[in-house]
């Protein structure tokens, strides 16, 4: 997508690349194989720290991978590394290629707010801005010029109906997005990511710091949002995993090592047949 | 058990005494306050009124008001903020935000705004008369007054702004890079905001410490007491007005109190108008937590 050409409300509205959830759109998932994003031997080192190990691996278009694995394994460094939030850590050291839509995305001319303007990020902790709800949503547009008050408000609705906030925070725009709870401000955070219109998403246990009810409701969006967008999303939750995700990548780091991937597959075979023995271990709660 | 019997006695009386001091010492903290604050009152209050607020001073300050004193430290604190908050500012944000903690080069910056914090004001005066008055040729002037408060207000305006930025959470800037927000417009557009209250309280202690600044007013503004008429002019301002009229008037006393009375009412409301600032940025703040 041409990083110059604004985001308009039509095209967000429109029938190709559009959508509206919602509970009667929602439509059976397209999940296709084909891939958007390939790494191939993705190496990441902290200053002298290897975190990640030649990682290669697909995500299909429109599916949920979910990467599992104990903490440390460089689960959310693979997931920096897609849209270069890595850039900001000093002394962070990458090798390999990723490609996204077939561009490769840390050559010197690849244009990084292109780049995340296509790949969305919502953390492990929801982390609105101390601002109205409102402003939350115009800030990113405004980056990438669109300033006409109709169209920033026209966005702002759809996506917060498509997070199903809208109802929620319609008669409170103009409060502070502090106020809402947590698992609000985790969907705000997902619906301030989709005013962008991104292809991917990522989100690093977007649910983990949240109670279990909000953290239902987070999970439901992000199944529905399946098809529409690739998403890509770190969980320690197992169990959530294997409810949501299409694949699944297993991660594991052996002692003073770095992480690898150890076993990438349909979501339905990594949980019930896994190859590997480290990853049966791990599913069935032995190791990890 | 009487030998813990007496122990406990001891512990006791112990307590109190520390109880007591502590007590002491805040009620003289306390009474040195509502001394100056009564005297005050006393000397000044009933030479106040309308009149003197907006009357130009006349047979040396004995007769007349303050109206032209006031204009003049208006004047001067226009000046130096103009040329202080942009300059502060700036290198706050170049601190907090482009330089890392530990560099050497902010090291340096920071080290060089406390030696600045820590030179006396009168030095201050005699740099702004040698450079600003003799050497620009800008004479005794509000302009050149003005300007030697900038050099004064710079580290407080720029360690205020600085924890004010730093104080922001790097989660907030780790999103907004998510959403392909520059640097330049996270500081402008997020950051700056966020900050803002401490950035207005930093302000406030400024404009304090400047509306009640005279040693390096002394040789640089000059004290002349008509009413200014251009920036070039010299004008007296209010500290300097209640010194010279205590020092050198005879019989200048009272418009001295009352001068006073002014300058410290107008500190008060600024000192409050700047806690409440901080207190609702602290608020804000443990919200997030």
């Amino acid at each position: 997508m041409n990083p110059n050409k604004p985001v308009t409300a039509q095209a967000i509205s429109s029938k190709e690349g559009g959508f509206t959830l919602g509970p009667l759109q929602m439509g059976p998932a397209c999940c296709d194989p084909e891939p958007v994003i390939e790494v191939e031997n993705l190496s990441l080192r902290y200053g002298d720290k290897t975190a990640l190990d030649k990682v290669t691996l697909d995500i299909y278009r429109g599916c949920i991978t979910a990467l599992i694995g104990p903490s440390g394994c460089g689960k959310t460094s693979f997931l920096s590394a897609i849209n270069r939030l890595t850039d900001l850590i000093p002394n962070c050291v990458i090798g390999g290629h990723i490609r996204v839509d077939g561009q490769d995305i840390h050559t010197t001319e690849s244009n990084v707010q292109a780049l995340r303007q296509k790949v969305g990020m919502v953390f492990q902790k929801p982390t609105p801005f101390p601002l109205s709800i409102r402003r939350n949503l115009s800030l990113p547009l405004c980056e990438y010029g669109v300033t006409r008050r109709s169209e920033i408000d026209a966005i702002s609705e759809q996506v917060l109906r498509d997070v199903g906030l809208w109802d929620e925070v319609c008669d409170r725009l103009d409060t502070t997005a502090l106020a809402l709870s947590g698992g609000q401000q985790q969907r705000l955070c997902i619906a301030r990511a989709l005013t962008l219109r991104p292809k991917i998403l990522l989100m690093d246990e977007p649910c983990s710091a949240l109670d279990p009810m909000a953290s239902g409701v987070v999970e439901d969006l992000i199944s529905r949002l399946q098809g529409h967008y690739t998403i890509v999303i770190v969980t320690h939750n197992l169990a959530q995993a294997r409810r949501i995700a299409n694949y699944a990548a297993f991660f594991w780091v052996k002692e003073r090592a770095a992480g690898q991937l150890i076993e990438f597959g349909r979501c339905q075979h990594i949980f019930e047949s896994p190859t590997d023995p480290l990853t049966a271990a791990y599913i069935n709660g032995t190791r990890g | 058990m009487l030998k813990t019997n007496a122990r406990r006695w001891r512990h006791f009386y112990l307590d109190r005494l520390v109880q007591i001091f502590v007590y002491l010492a805040v009620l003289t903290v306390c009474a040195v306050f509502l001394w100056i604050l009564v005297d005050l009152l006393r000397g000044g209050f009933a030479h106040l009124s309308w009149n003197f607020l907006i009357e130009s001073p006349r047979d040396a300050g004995r007769a007349g008001g303050i109206g032209s004193i006031l204009v003049s430290t208006m004047l001067i604190l226009l000046v130096a903020l103009g040329a202080a908050l942009p300059l502060a500012w700036t290198t706050a944000a170049l601190l907090a935000e482009y330089v890392p903690a530990t560099s050497k080069f902010g090291m340096l910056v920071r080290y060089s705004l406390q030696v600045l914090a820590g030179v006396p004001s009168i030095v201050f005066g005699l740099f702004g008369n040698a450079f600003f008055s003799i050497y620009l040729g800008l004479g005794f002037s509000i302009l050149s007054g003005g300007l030697t408060l900038a050099c004064m207000l710079l580290p407080i305006l720029v360690s205020t702004a600085e924890a004010g930025l730093r104080a922001v959470p790097d989660s907030y800037r780790l999103s907004a890079a998510a959403l392909g927000m520059t640097r330049a417009a996270t500081l402008i557009r997020l950051l700056l905001p966020i900050a803002a209250p401490a950035l207005a309280a930093g302000l406030l202690l400024g404009i304090g410490r400047a509306v009640a600044e005279t040693a390096a007013l002394l040789f640089t503004s000059g004290y002349v007491d008509r009413m200014p008429g251009s920036l070039l002019d010299s004008g007296r301002a209010l500290a300097l007005h209640i010194f010279d009229l205590s020092m050198n008037v005879p019989g200048g006393d009272v418009p001295a109190y009352a001068s006073a009375l002014v300058l410290v009412a107008m500190l008060l409301c600024i000192n409050i108008f700047a806690m409440q600032l901080v207190q609702s940025w602290q608020r804000r703040n443990t919200i997030l937590e």
